[in-house]
């Protein structure tokens, strides 16, 4: 199962600033084990899509992302999902504060 | 005459040299803890805190929510900055994961022996007592360290703590302060604080239980006592014993009145 997600939206100077935190071992090539990597990440507002991602292993285990999306308004949905190349995955969404 | 002039303004640059290029090491490992702590992987752990602080576990199969950290039955704010200090029901003093350990068996009815069979993790599978105590001491986020000091048993403890600070001991002959004894030095990038003096005491203790970047894992100041006395080649200490717990409150009591702000980072 995969683990927590968690996720900060706010507006700052016209923009909705959003960070988010994914559990994931992230494990490379070069670990001899399995890899195990998120291959896809999906940004939506207000269930639309707004950034659709590739994530190569070059990223960090437990890895945090972060970006801006320009205009929105208090309140507006945001939901970000992840997909391995294990075909696991999880979503979290907030409300822009 | 020239060319000893160049060669001993060569020499004393390359003296600076390496002065400055320090400052600016220095600089950029302060801007990336700076942006790492603006998206701590420290925060995923405090969620599976939380799910296993709500978690029945053990033969009574109970939760920790009922467990007193010292501000009363299920009391989380503000616990673990008023920690370590002496709980009356166990009569020594506690620092946080003793007093985790302490309700696991008292309330979850669990025995000592299986809670502690693996209170250190890794990456790959955090240990309990990483998460619980992420959790815990979040919940003291922006309060002011104050461990106990008005008990004899928690003088005791500081004593202890100091006088084990200074102890050589082992195959090497080192203690603490071979180490953490003299300002300047440091290991690979790592500091080495010396913990006698509150200004150095302070951050340590504002920012530990920390998220270690390098090895993608959570780690308690259990942990750390642990690790300290395997890198000086001691035998291994007891998981809260008093010596551990001494340590933790003398490092506290020394470090007391900063603002906590971990769960941190560490390299």
């Amino acid at each position: 199962m995969a683990g927590p997600m968690k996720m900060r939206a706010t507006l700052a100077g016209g923009n909705t600033e959003v960070r988010v935190l994914m559990t994931h071992p992230m494990t490379t090539a070069q670990s001899g084990q399995p890899l195990h990597f998120i291959q896809n990440i999906t940004v939506k507002l207000n269930g639309s899509a707004v950034i659709e991602a590739e994530v190569s292993q070059a990223v960090s285990r437990n890895p945090v992302f972060s970006f801006r999306l320009k205009g929105g308004a208090k309140g507006d949905k945001i939901e970000v999902a992840w997909l391995d190349n294990k075909g696991e995955s999880n979503k979290i969404e907030t409300a822009v504060a | 005459m020239n060319r000893a002039f160049a060669g001993i303004l060569l020499a004393s640059l390359a003296v600076c040299a390496p002065a400055a290029a320090q400052e600016d090491v220095k600089k950029e490992i302060e801007r990336y803890r700076q942006m790492v702590s603006e998206g701590s992987p420290a925060e995923l752990f405090e969620l599976e805190g939380e799910a296993l602080w709500k978690k029945p576990q053990g033969p009574k199969q109970v939760s920790l929510e009922k467990c007193d950290l010292g501000v009363g039955p299920g009391v989380l704010k503000g616990a673990y900055a008023a920690l370590p200090r002496y709980f009356k029901d166990a009569d020594r003093v506690m620092d946080l994961e003793t007093r985790l350990l302490h309700c696991m068996i008292s309330l979850q009815g669990r025995s000592r022996e299986e809670a502690t069979q693996r209170v250190f993790g890794n990456a790959d599978r955090p240990s309990e007592m990483e998460s619980l105590s992420a959790y815990v001491a979040a919940q003291s986020r922006g309060m002011k360290m104050a461990p106990g000091e008005g008990h004899p048993k928690e003088k005791a403890a500081y004593e202890l703590g100091r006088a084990l600070y200074f102890q050589r001991a082992g195959s090497w002959d080192f203690a603490c302060t071979s180490c953490h004894g003299e300002e300047g030095k440091r290991i690979r990038l790592q500091e080495l604080p010396v913990l006698l003096k509150p200004e150095n005491a302070r951050s340590v203790v504002a920012s530990w239980p920390a998220y270690r970047i390098s090895t993608s894992g959570f780690i308690t100041m259990q942990w750390r006592m642990n690790n300290c006395y395997q890198q000086m080649r001691m035998p291994e200490p007891a998981f809260g014993s008093d010596a551990t717990v001494a340590l933790i409150h003398f490092i506290t009591v020394t470090g007391k009145g900063e603002i906590y702000r971990g769960p941190g980072n560490k390299r």
